[in-house]
């Protein structure tokens, strides 16, 4: 099995995402640059990290969708490999047209720092069948471009489709029917706003992300 | 030649930024502000040569998120 965390400059939950994969999976995954030209051969897992990717410059997320590296996680993505972006790495993915919708402005204008209740909509995905349907698990978010936004029609058809993984519990920061982790149509792309590697052990103040590492890890076994 | 490409928030889609500038001028004592809406303007220097097709497949690709913005380019001189 081999994992990759790609690093953008400003990248800074790089670290935190690659030692949950190292835990996880017990092999440590290769450290990626963004200016890369390739991927390294035979990756079965990729993570794009939380952070602020060239200083959140136009809007967040689209200066990273287009650096060198992305072509080749894009190639990657619609092969079938694996690909979780979590914070700043959702906004890539949206931004690199892996998912749909968009990641505006925290609806309360505020940055919002503090663990949050979210909702398994779907536990049948690659990244969530270690846990229950329907459960709520804690995980913390930091974010000030958290506001999930898509049209009605995509909305819609994200949720008839399964394709909600996760949802905010609360109201949080005015995502479009609280929407806080979204699958590509094939299943094998997540993006979500929380930060399931900031909660892999109890002196995180919590475990609930370490299922999602062991769901996708899991399903790689034998990779 | 000089370009302007202006990129605003299609219809529909919520601005909080303009709702907080809105009720700042509100508070400043401005009366019959009715909406504000805040958008992005972008500058650029293009050879001449630049056409008109190339100036959309930047703005669709980077300058403008086709899911939540629209664009308008002005040509300055």
């Amino acid at each position: 099995m081999k994992t990759a965390v790609v690093t953008f400059p400003g990248s800074n939950c790089d670290r935190d995402i690659w030692v949950a994969l190292r835990d996880v999976s017990g092999k440590e995954p290769v450290k990626v640059w963004h200016g890369d030209a390739e991927l390294p051969d035979g990756l079965d897992f990729i993570a794009l990290p939380g952070g602020f990717s060239y200083g959140d410059y136009l809007r967040s997320g689209s200066m990273a969708a287009n650096s060198p590296i992305m072509r080749s996680v894009v190639a990657a993505a619609e092969r079938g490999v694996p690909v979780l972006g979590v914070c700043n790495g959702f906004q890539v993915l949206t931004e690199a047209r892996l998912l749909p919708g968009a990641l505006m402005r925290n609806s309360n204008q505020h940055f919002i720092c503090r663990t949050v209740p979210l909702t398994v909509e779907n536990n049948q995905s690659l990244f969530t069948s270690a846990y229950e349907a329907g459960e709520t698990i804690h995980i913390p978010v930091a974010h000030h471009d958290g506001n999930y936004f898509a049209d009605a029609e995509t909305l819609d058809r994200l949720e008839g489709e399964g394709r909600v993984a996760f949802r905010y519990a609360e109201a949080v920061n005015g995502s479009q029917r609280d929407i806080a982790g979204v699958l590509n149509k094939a299943g094998n792309v997540l993006g979500m706003m929380p930060h399931p590697e900031r909660a892999i052990e109890a002196a995180h103040g919590g475990s609930d992300g370490r299922r999602l590492f062991e769901s996708v890890i899991g399903s790689l076994v034998g990779a | 030649m000089k370009v302007r490409i202006h990129v605003s928030l299609k219809p529909g889609v919520l601005d909080p930024q303009g709702r907080a500038v809105h009720h700042a001028l509100d508070g400043l004592g401005f009366e019959g502000v009715q909406d504000v809406r805040i958008g992005r303007l972008i500058e650029m220097e293009v050879a001449d040569t630049t056409t008109d097709a190339a100036l959309d497949d930047m703005c669709q690709k980077l300058l403008a998120n086709m899911v939540i913005e629209n664009y308008r380019i002005e040509k300055v001189a």
